[in-house]
């Protein structure tokens, strides 16, 4: 059960599945962001032009900055309040398994279907969300900027602080008891206890929860594009909105391309600083 | 910690299930009651629209599609990440670091960016409108992530394990098949837990991909829809069906959701 041979067949299920699924398709983009076509079959040569006409595009730069605002945001809402709820379930019990139960649904709720349900909820008359901010006076007025914002986050919130709760709640079981009492008897108080003992242990949880939010909330398309048509104006038009629109509407493939590589370099550079941030590197057993 | 209940996650659940509650009950609705304005019990239970997408294959199709592209996903998903796993896990080959780092750079992009040259290459390859379409794109963020989870539950194992198997005269693949699955069962199970709810939810490709044949019901929602002007007590019974799935691996998977989720250590 050693040796490189092994290894190798251990790996080539996987490396075969995303060669089809994610290198060859990535390598597409590349071509693409390299070459001009007409038709979509013959390509020529054109160096870094797309490159250099994406770099130079207000709109790529505001849909990136409207991008990172939006991940930076979802972090700043989802990951404070998700560790929260996690120390406050109860930690066994029939109420622990239902909560959980309950905490899961929205995980599992197709993008459309979270989509629709927030776009109807805000919607005049009829939606749940316009009636409980007219009741409250201000009134939901989907044509103000930072209003249509706020409906993102929370629905960004309603759909996903769960994933940080579940990880988060999974880490804390897995701290062993006697570190709460050995606590105790120093005389640690409540943020003390979570400074000093839980939150070292919900490192890694922590760092997965982190990378699968950050990169899923900086691509975020359907969600937001069933709520906001990308408006008012451009003001929700995202990254993934506006490398949909260049890729396959109007069928740009090498500015896309360009984008999307530009897209990829980004993502890779700020995942690797999380990583070398929270994970020192492997100590390997001899 | 004490086991009391303390308020905040109750209220806090009690916020996230009250807008589903609300499309509940406006799936029992008529179209009119709906534009009546807003009430928290339907006047009287309504079946009519669930009577609609049960009757129309346009409609209960979308289901079928989807659970059919999500198994198969969930099922290459799970079997090729285990065995790569187990050599991240247990080999110390050259490029370790790195490989594992490339193969999680996938799960970073996002299908926005993977749309164009998939919609080609299935075009080129004849697969478009079909499952395995769907299933194999879905691969590209869903065969990291297998690997990641399960590469923790692995390294949980003593390598003793291994030995001891060796010993015993199992190869590599009665190895994997009678001790190695076995043990790791919860991280299979969250495993294909993930990789259920990421290829579940997902819209732009399983979207894109598709046309008849395999369109998946949030397809066939934005299609009805045009959300304004759309039939809003059918779509909101759409929806309600869209959230069993996902209900029913909830409630099967409720013992792992709460222990099973702490995945090792990482890279």
């Amino acid at each position: 059960m050693s040796g490189r041979f092994t290894v190798f067949l251990l790996l080539l299920p996987a490396l075969l599945v995303m060669t089809v699924s994610g290198v060859v398709p990535a390598g597409f983009i590349a071509f693409y962001s390299l070459h001009d076509t007409f038709a979509g079959n013959s390509f020529v040569w054109v160096g870094p032009q797309w490159y250099v006409s994406v770099l130079s595009s207000p709109e790529f730069w505001w849909a990136l900055a409207r991008s990172l605002g939006y991940s930076a945001l979802v972090l700043l809402i989802e990951v404070p309040l998700g560790i929260y709820i996690a120390l406050r379930l109860p930690a066994a019990g029939p109420w622990a398994a239902v909560l959980i139960v309950l905490l899961a649904i929205p995980l599992l709720a197709p993008q459309i279907v979270v989509g629709y349900l927030f776009k109807v909820m805000t919607m005049p008359r009829i939606g749940l969300l316009h009636a409980i901010f007219t009741a409250m006076g201000p009134g939901l007025d989907m044509n103000n900027k930072a209003v249509v914002w706020a409906v993102l986050l929370l629905m960004d919130a309603w759909h996903w602080t769960s994933l940080v709760v579940l990880l988060c709640y999974a880490g804390l079981r897995a701290i062993p008891q006697a570190y709460y009492q050995a606590a105790r008897i120093d005389g640690a108080g409540r943020w003390a206890i979570f400074r000093h003992i839980e939150l070292p242990r919900l490192r890694l949880v922590l760092l997965i929860a982190i990378l699968l939010r950050l990169m899923d909330s900086f691509m975020i398309y359907a969600e937001a594009y069933v709520v906001t048509r990308g408006g008012p104006g451009v003001s929700t038009t995202f990254l993934s909105h506006e490398l949909v629109q260049t890729a396959t509407i109007q069928f740009d493939l090498g500015e896309g391309g360009a984008m999307s590589i530009l897209y990829l370099l980004i993502v890779v550079a700020i995942s690797w600083a999380f990583f070398s941030l929270i994970v020192p590197r492997r100590e390997r057993p001899a | 910690m004490k086991g009391r209940l303390s308020m905040a996650p109750l209220v806090y659940v009690a916020l996230l299930m009250t807008p589903v509650y609300w499309l509940l009950v406006m799936s029992f609705k008529t179209n009119a009651e709906i534009g009546g304005g807003l009430t928290f019990l339907p006047h009287a239970v309504n079946l009519e629209n669930y009577a609609l997408i049960f009757s129309d294959p346009d409609w209960y199709m979308g289901y079928v599609n989807a659970v059919i592209y999500v198994l198969l996903n969930v099922a290459i998903s799970v079997m090729v990440a285990l065995p790569a796993a187990y050599a991240f896990s247990r080999h110390d080959f050259f490029g370790h670091r790195g490989l594992f780092f490339g193969l999680l750079m996938f799960r970073m992009m996002a299908p926005a960016i993977l749309l164009a040259p998939f919609v080609q290459i299935f075009s080129d390859l004849g697969l478009i409108d079909t499952h395995i379409a769907v299933a194999i794109a879905h691969c590209f963020f869903n065969v990291p992530l297998a690997i990641w989870i399960l590469e923790g539950f692995i390294s949980a194992i003593p390598r003793e394990m291994d030995e001891s198997a060796r010993i015993d005269g199992h190869g590599i693949l009665s190895f994997m098949g009678r001790i190695l699955i076995p043990q790791i069962a919860p991280g299979i199970a969250v495993a294909a837990f993930f990789c259920f709810m990421f290829s579940w939810i997902e819209y732009m490709l399983a979207n894109a991909l598709t046309t008849i044949d395999a369109k998946p019901i949030a397809g066939i929602m934005t299609r009805a829809a045009g959300v304004m002007t759309g039939d809003l007590a059918l779509l909101s019974a759409a929806s309600v069906l869209g959230l069993l799935p996902g209900l029913i691996l909830i409630i099967f998977m409720r013992k792992y959701l709460a222990t099973g989720f702490s995945m090792g250590r990482v890279l």
